[in-house]
């Protein structure tokens, strides 16, 4: 029985993208649906999730990282011929690095009866996935060890991403404090270790609980960790986010297309263009707008320079909260000489919004080659002085080599991407994997390491750093012409040199400037190695001016998950030193 | 000259010198990590530390309501107190030192004894978290780099057959103890560097880990005591350095005190330029390295130079 009827066959091309799976299924199992980006997209029914999730998992070059795990409210869709005529859906989709290759599952579910299996004993990252459902969605997943809101405090009421949750605090009563409000606040605060899973004592003596952060020196931004300590071993660690959550998948919903591009900027703050490159990739993608190889050539660049922008932060701060002063600085004046190109290039620094559907914001300013290899020139000789200062010095590598490791399978099972996983041994780099804007053009490395600790995350953050500064010069040498936009219809802004002349082109214009773009039906998204891992954004265009839902996928969510498997018998400072080597931004995990 | 008035002109002159040398390594730091620094106020910024007084006693003194009134209060008093203790004893120049007595080494240790109390105190009456990691971080730290302390001192003793300073720099007039006691020299900087918890040894105030430590809930003036009170630690641990080891005032051409001040300002800066450089070890590693290498390192040094004294001596 199909679970939707939307004419789409289970033809040869998809046996062959997931043969396993075709011949251990009936194919009434499932209802494939076409999407833009071109992963299997799979309806299923709720009964079957476990057993086909499971078997995914168990196959020869298995799926077995649950990449993403995302509900949709599809209740006021339009255009509902692809989908279930039902009002939620989940998605879950995996990914098969042997194969490189994604899956996803599509679950429908209906208002009424808005609960399912929880697969949190299936795949461990599941957990924090599956509170955020519950959070935003209301999502009841039976059988979850901890189902509580994650990123909104626990007195919220109401699930925000849920159409019928306004979108602005205008349109909702305006915000009071009463005394009985007042007590529930408190009351919520109070710190019951039995909540998150931590005993008071044991046989011979009481535990210390420590709450680290939200406002702590070395949690990078506000993110609390409740510690569980013995003298100042760590018993558990028990990581608490959303003090960031700004609601940026909900506010995809009401910007338009173009106008939600300066809060990707914001989502990983030490990205810069690097978010708006997913988000831009995804849209392109659904528009099929085709840019030209010099829009590609400068988007690579930048976002080469954003990775060296937030490494070099990473390295600094690594340092720094090792106890090491001074490197910090002298990283903060060379991010300032990058800044200024930055600057230079786009007019703003840590968040320029400057990639644009079908283009850029701008074309290169002039002597921005000269700036670019003045810098390139002048950075490696300074890295290897700060490699040698830091990664050399024998206190750094005792406390940091061997402290938080993990093997790669650990790695896969929380979701671990970038950096963090390839320090476990795995050469999985989507600029290699599955170029974008031309990566496959350029000749560099990624460097990987087997120790899977500290030190060897950070080992390999400078390397990536050598990499791009050498991404960078290829950019500038083999600097493509051409437009900087698309001549598309829906490049926004368009290029208006014929909208002078030609009354279509200047009712697109209008139409683009005043309403937004509108972009066609479909479902689309697009995944960059981004700073801190693999970034992906997930859109779904019901035809209007704005996203009909944007999932955004962040590295650092799936990071901090681990937390706890590896802190714990750590002294305390070692969970400072894991922290450090994560590399996360706290707007990166709440969103 | 008045009995009482070298003494206080001492203690003023020190007290001027605890706050000016945060200047000092505000500067000097901003110097090798290219930046500026305080250079706003006066010429140099020299007047910044006036500022930073005027704010530091005009905020608010608070004491958090959960705490040990009494000893949150006595805590810093304690530090302020045994380190100026400790200068009574310091032979600044041949005819300026304030107490003159036969075991002043010994008081010298007993006096930085006392002073892990304050910073327990402070730890334990805070009633946080904590400062009661940082307390007890201390405890341990101090205690044990105590122990190798006084053995490494010992080796001044055995050379000067002395426990008086005075007689120790005496002592000192041909040949500086440095080029006999090197290991016990580096012994004395290490232990002094972690009795007066300065980085790489700060762990009681780690920031990166325990927020501000031992003194995460001080305020006001209160903070400053203990503030000013570390770089009297620093000035203290200098000039026994140059004392013990460098001949303290005993220099040619120049007049005696002059040499002093050279000599102690020079370990001042480079307790300046350890922090900028060197990064903080972990808790146990601390320990590990106090008890199983610097401990034997100690005794080893004591019994070779008892060794070879008897030999020159018998």
């Amino acid at each position: 029985m199909p679970i939707i009827n939307n004419n789409n066959k289970i033809d040869n091309h998809l046996i062959n993208a997931i043969p396993e799976l075709f011949s251990h299924f009936e194919h009434s199992h499932f209802t494939p649906q076409k999407t833009v980006d071109q992963i299997v997209t799979l309806w299923i029914s709720n009964k079957m999730l476990i057993s086909i999730l499971s078997f995914m998992k168990s196959i020869s070059e298995p799926f077995d990282m649950l990449y993403d795990l995302y509900a949709v409210d599809e209740r006021l869709r339009l255009d509902k011929s692809q989908i279930p005529a039902l009002d939620f859906t989940l998605v879950y989709q995996l990914l098969s690095i042997q194969r490189n290759q994604h899956v996803r599952f599509k679950v429908a579910l209906s208002e009424t009866e808005i609960s399912i299996a929880s697969i949190s004993n299936l795949f461990k990252n599941a957990n924090w996935y599956e509170r955020e459902a519950w959070d935003l969605f209301g999502i009841n997943f039976k059988d979850h060890p901890h189902l509580t809101r994650i990123l909104l405090p626990p007195t919220f009421t109401g699930h925000p991403l849920r159409k019928e949750f306004p979108c602005r605090a205008t349109e909702k009563d305006p915000f009071s404090l009463n005394e009985q409000k007042l007590q529930k606040e408190q009351q919520a605060l109070k710190f019951i270790p039995e909540q998150w899973g931590m005993k008071k004592n044991n046989d011979s003596n009481d535990y210390m609980f420590l709450n680290l952060g939200p406002n702590h020196p070395s949690v990078h931004g506000v993110f609390r960790i409740a510690l569980q300590l013995d003298g100042e071993r760590v018993i558990d660690a028990v990581p608490d986010i959303g003090f960031h959550h700004r609601g940026a998948e909900k506010i995809a919903e009401r910007q338009t297309w173009h106008g939600f591009i300066p809060y990707t900027d914001r989502i990983d703050y030490l990205g810069g263009v690097m978010n708006n490159f997913p988000y831009i990739l995804a849209i392109e993608k659904l528009a099929g707008i085709e840019v030209s190889e010099r829009v590609k050539c400068i988007r690579v660049m930048l976002s080469e320079c954003f990775r060296i922008l937030s490494h070099m932060l990473f390295f600094g701060t690594f340092a720094q909260d090792i106890g090491q002063l001074s490197p910090i600085f002298y990283l903060f004046i060379d991010r300032e000489k990058l800044f200024a190109i930055i600057e230079a290039i786009t007019g703003a620094r840590m968040h320029p919004s400057w990639f644009r559907i079908g283009g850029l914001a701008q074309d290169l300013p002039q002597g921005w080659d000269k700036m670019m290899t003045e810098f390139v020139d002048y950075f490696p000789a300074k890295l290897d002085e700060y490699e040698i200062m830091v990664m050399q010095n024998s206190i750094i590598k005792k406390r940091s080599i061997g402290i938080g490791q993990y093997t790669s399978q650990q790695a896969i099972d929380w979701g671990i991407t970038g950096a963090g996983l390839r320090a476990t041994g795995y050469d999985y780099d989507l600029r290699k994997k599955s170029p974008y804007s031309g990566y496959e053009n350029y000749d560099f490395l990624v460097p990987i390491d087997d120790k899977g600790d500290a030190y060897s995350r950070c080992k390999l953050r400078v390397e990536e750093m050598r990499q791009s500064i050498s991404i960078i010069k290829q950019c500038i040498k083999n600097m493509p012409q051409g437009p900087y936009k698309a001549e598309h219809p829906l490049t926004t802004p368009p290029m208006n040199n014929l909208s002078k002349h030609d009354i279509e082109t200047q009712i697109q214009h209008f139409l683009n400037a005043s309403w937004g773009a509108v972009m066609p039906k479909g479902e689309s998204s697009f995944a960059v190695e981004a700073t801190k891992g693999i970034n992906s954004y997930s859109i779904i265009s019901d035809g209007t001016s704005s996203s009909y839902r944007t999932r955004i996928r962040t590295p650092s969510f799936a990071h901090l998950q681990m937390i706890p498997e590896i802190s714990k018998g750590l002294m305390l400072a070692d969970l400072i030193v894991i922290i450090a080597s994560i590399d996360f931004v706290m707007a990166d995990v709440d969103r | 000259m008045n009995s009482w008035l070298v003494p206080l002109i001492i203690l003023v002159i020190l007290l001027l010198l605890g706050a000016w040398s945060t200047w000092l390594e505000r500067r000097l730091l901003s110097l090798w990590q290219d930046r500026l620094g305080p250079n706003r106020v006066g010429p140099f910024g020299l007047f910044q530390v006036i500022a930073d007084m005027i704010k530091i006693y005009t905020k608010e003194d608070w004491i958090p309501p959960f705490a040990d009134k009494f000893l949150f209060v006595i805590a810093p008093m304690i530090v302020m107190i045994m380190t100026l203790l400790g200068f009574a004893i310091i032979p600044f120049s041949p005819n300026i030192q304030i107490a003159q007595f036969d075991h002043a080494l010994l008081f010298l240790l007993a006096i930085s004894s006392l002073s892990v109390y304050s910073i327990m105190l402070a730890g334990f009456s805070s009633n946080s978290k904590y400062a009661l990691l940082g307390a007890m971080r201390t405890a341990a730290q101090m205690l044990s780099y105590e122990v190798f302390m006084g053995l490494a001192l010992m080796g001044v003793v055995i050379l000067s057959d002395d426990f008086s300073l005075s007689a120790i720099v005496q002592a000192q007039s041909d040949v500086w103890f440095i080029v006999y006691q090197p290991l016990g020299f580096v012994l004395f900087l290490i232990a002094g560097t972690a009795e007066i918890h300065r980085a790489p040894f700060d762990l009681p105030e780690a920031e990166t880990e325990i927020v501000a430590g031992f003194h995460t809930e001080y305020s006001s003036m209160k903070f400053g005591m203990f503030f000013i009170g570390e770089y009297l630690g620093v000035i203290l641990i200098s000039s026994l350095i140059t004392t013990l080891y460098f001949g303290g005032w005993q220099g040619p051409f120049l007049p005696p005190i002059v040499w002093f001040i050279l000599k102690t300002g020079f370990f001042i800066l480079f307790f300046i330029l350890l922090r900028a450089a060197i990064p903080r070890p972990r808790y146990d590693q601390l320990m590990i390295f106090s008890w199983y290498i610097l401990l034997p390192l100690s005794l080893a040094n004591l019994l070779f130079t008892g060794a070879i004294k008897l030999a020159i001596l018998g």
